[in-house]
């Protein structure tokens, strides 16, 4: 049967039909779907994890255990795993065990746009990259037997293109063996306990394991030749072999699946066919350098093509053309006509009824430094707002914010003073470290846990807030402040997100009182708990367009002129009802301030 | 006609849907996706999802023929860009390739910016659509769709009118709109494509 399906559908799928039985992830953009489709299968056991060291350690406990497993993360999860990571490349494993890597070149939905690649090489393991969802699926299984095989976790790398790109796949089945219960866990202390001196015994495998795995790089079934023209030979992997497809219709092209270790054979192979060859990969040279140390000479590469943002088809067939290579698609070689100038632009904004809408305005009012996370809640460093000012990775924002606090003394100085803001699902996945961090070593800082009750920029993941599982269990659902209590901060405070005038006032309160604080603001995310309420309007008469209300950064709101008058329209379609701007209005004119739950 | 100019050829065929966040550009080019693979067509759908789907640009890319390798329309190479709203049509109108047609939804959505009070939305969307596109055909999807008496057919009314360019069979169309929309929709949105393919007409 063949289906349409997305890169993460296909791995989910690959994964179920290839004996996986257990799937542990944290949700991140472009990788969250793996673990979303993977729990529609009921013979698989998926969860998701509170930070992608604990789904890779989950993972590993399987993978020692006998069972093949599937670990998926974003890009920079891999970082939060990597100390695990490092280590299972010395042990191996029992059953396949094999880590999706989720790039995202050209970072639609991350901090930075970092290339996961260099991974595989730093922990010396093997490297698979998909080029459209039928091999995502076929490259799952590959990777398992490979990481039986070879002894070795295995990684295959997606990027946002292939993660989200929907193309054919022909489905296969489970088979029926796969439902056999494990009994027992293997016992093998010399390899699965890493103390040095076992260690040692482990790393000339793991060196040995690299250069037999290279020696057969080209044997294994996932690198291609394609012998066309003469004039041009193209080296490449992952998706963008499809942007080279298209844009030299007529290039030898040399297409790795296999992108760590990088053979010797077919390159060679390709450089003695053409006069020219290049190699075309997004980010960082990892190919190349590969290539160049196997001694294949390289035309271009690195040189010609971008080392910043994503690739397609146009870019392509333009740089390389640019840089004398024969044969490129007219239509795409062309230059594209210039973007129409002067558009407002469209940045995504809190949506209507936004829990975190009311907390931002109030910051923004009392100008604090914000020290801030990765969540929905980082737009808040955006206009009208702009009240955050730092923000790095997941769960940073509270040790950076009592790193701050020890060595900034601002006396009365209110702006002066750092207010840490973190999301509930950031906050499981790594704050509670540096908030233990904070009771402990005593710091002023003030830390606010914006509880909406979802991983919600990812699109409304489960936590351990939340009383429920991936797969759809009930759990008990941890007590947040009870816990923050636990960890040592004394100074608890659970506030109404949408009351913006105790929101301030506890604010004030914990930014004048000396030690640490924690303000809880509770407000269930609207999107996932679909919580609405009769829309607002505008009194107009009013209404003294002060605009003072738009500083609650809402799409809902409109700012009109007729002739010498002018006021603010709300767009009943948009309007979520939440209050927040009734709230910052001086004159009462934003009218009906009714919440209620659907 | 888009589709029809490729048949003879092998050639790709390559659709842009523009719109903003929670719109529903996703799943209507989903269903576009869907009636293409249902005519025999190999398929390619890319969609950018995540923090850009709270109320900011959004775009999926949609190519069919063949055989087809990118996932990704590339700028100045589309047959055909389809926008649900008219700033977002003027922002992707440079991706149609020259002769591309382009069928937009006259409807207004404020961006951030101009709700913030930042930047203005300009007055002449429109007439700068029409002075530097020859082919472009506006539809007023949402007015269509409250005559069908079911505001949210209006994604349905635009693709009525792209239906028109493109050489899918109407069964095909009927059938996955009968497949994806709630049961008790089933009528209006029917007539919501009825319609569509009546506005569509040039």
């Amino acid at each position: 049967m063949r289906e349409i399906l997305t890169g993460n559908e296909a791995i989910a799928r690959g994964a179920w039909e290839a004996g996986v039985r257990l799937a542990s992830a944290y949700p991140g953009t472009p990788s969250t779907e793996i673990l979303e489709n993977m729990a529609l299968y009921e013979d698989v056991y998926s969860e998701w994890a509170p930070n992608e060291k604990v789904a890779f350690e989950v993972g590993l406990g399987a993978a020692f255990a006998g069972a093949r497993t599937l670990v998926a993360m974003k890009h920079v999860g891999v970082n939060v795993a990597a100390d695990p990571l490092m280590t299972a490349a010395y042990t191996g494993v029992e059953g396949g065990l094999v880590l999706i890597s989720a790039d995202e070149p050209g970072q639609h939905s991350s901090q930075n746009e970092q290339d996961n690649r260099h991974y595989a090489r730093f922990a010396k393991i093997p490297l698979l990259e998909p080029a459209d969802s039928q091999e995502a699926k076929d490259l799952v299984r590959s990777a398992l037997e490979l990481s039986e095989e070879y002894d070795t976790p295995v990684m295959l790398r997606t990027t946002t293109r292939l993660s989200h790109s929907k193309s054919v796949v022909e489905l296969g089945e489970r088979p029926t063996e796969y439902g056999a219960p494990l009994t027992s866990i293997p016992r093998n202390t010399p390899k699965y306990t890493m103390l040095p001196g076992y260690s040692r015994i482990r790393h000339p495998l793991v060196e040995e394991r690299v250069e037999r795995l290279r020696g057969r790089a080209d044997e294994l079934g996932f690198n291609r030749l394609e012998l066309r023209s003469r004039d041009l030979g193209i080296v490449t992997s992952g998706v963008v072999y499809q942007y080279v497809r298209e844009a030299f219709p007529e290039a030898s092209v040399l297409k790795l699946g296999l992108t760590y270790p990088v053979g010797a054979g077919l390159a060679k192979e390709l450089r003695e066919h053409v006069d020219r060859l290049y190699v075309v990969e997004e980010l960082d040279p990892f190919i190349e350098e590969q290539l160049r140390l196997l001694g294949v000479k390289v035309d271009g590469g690195e040189h010609v093509l971008p080392r910043v943002g994503e690739f397609d088809a146009g870019l392509v067939a333009r740089r390389l053309s640019e840089d004398g290579a024969p044969g490129a698609d007219a239509l795409l070689a062309t230059a594209p006509p210039t973007p129409a100038e002067g558009l407002p632009q469209r940045p995504p904004a809190l949506c209507p009824g936004c829990s975190h809408r009311g907390i931002f305005a109030v910051l923004s009012k009392l100008r604090v430094f914000v020290s801030g996370d990765i969540g929905c809640y980082t737009l808040g460093a955006l206009p009208p707002f702009e009240a955050m000012h730092s923000c790095i990775a997941m769960g940073a924002g509270i040790g950076m914010a009592h790193g701050m606090a020890k060595v900034v003394q601002p006396g009365q100085k209110l702006r002066e003073k750092v207010v840490a803001v973190i999301g509930d699902s950031t906050f499981f996945h790594s704050g509670l470290t540096p908030l233990l961090n904070v009771a402990w070593n005593r710091s002023d800082a003030v830390i606010i846990l914006l509880d909406n009750r979802t991983t919600a920029m990812t699109g409304g993941q489960q936590h351990p807030g939340t009383g429920s599982t991936l797969m759809g269990n009930e759990t008990p659902n941890v007590d947040l402040p009870g816990l923050v209590r636990a960890l040592g901060i004394e100074r608890v405070t659970e506030v109404d997100a949408y009351d913006l005038a105790e929101v301030e006032s506890t604010l004030r309160r914990e930014l004048e009182t000396a030690g640490p604080g924690v303000i809880i603001t509770k407000g269930p995310c609207v999107l996932e708990y679909k919580v609405t309420a009769a829309p607002m309007t505008v009194d107009r008469e009013a209404c003294d367009a002060c605009k003072r209300c738009l500083k609650a950064g809402c799409i809902a709101l409109t700012y009109e002129t007729e002739g010498q008058s002018a006021y603010v329209r709300i767009d009943e379609a948009q309007c979520n009802g939440c209050g927040v701007c009734a709230q910052l209005c001086n004159f009462g004119a934003i009218v009906d301030t009714v919440r209620t739950e659907a | 006609m888009v589709g029809k100019t490729q048949e003879t050829a092998t050639k790709t065929t390559n659709l842009l849907v523009a719109g903003v966040g929670g719109q529903g550009v996703i799943t209507a080019t989903h269903l576009l996706s869907q009636v293409a693979l249902a005519e025999g067509y190999d398929v390619k759908q890319n969609d950018v999802v995540g923090m850009s789907q709270r109320g900011g640009s959004v775009v999926s890319h949609l190519r069919f023929g063949r055989q087809v390798a990118s996932p990704l329309v590339s700028a100045g190479s589309a047959d055909l860009l389809l926008s649900f709203e008219m700033l977002e049509a003027l922002r992707y109108l440079h991706w149609l390739r020259p002769g591309g047609l382009l069928i937009y939804n006259l409807l207004r959505i404020n961006p951030s910016t101009v709700a913030a009070g930042f930047a203005e939305y300009p007055g002449d969307v429109r007439e700068r659509i029409e002075s530097s596109w020859e082919r472009s055909l506006p539809v007023d999807g949402n007015a269509l769709a409250e005559q069908v008496g079911n505001t949210r057919t209006a994604n349905v009314v635009l693709l009525g009118a792209v239906s028109v360019h493109l050489t899918f069979s109407e069964e095909a169309w009927i059938s996955v709109i009968k497949e994806n929309v709630p049961p008790r929709t089933v009528a209006a949105n029917r007539r919501a494509f009825e319609l569509g393919r009546q506005a569509g007409q040039v």
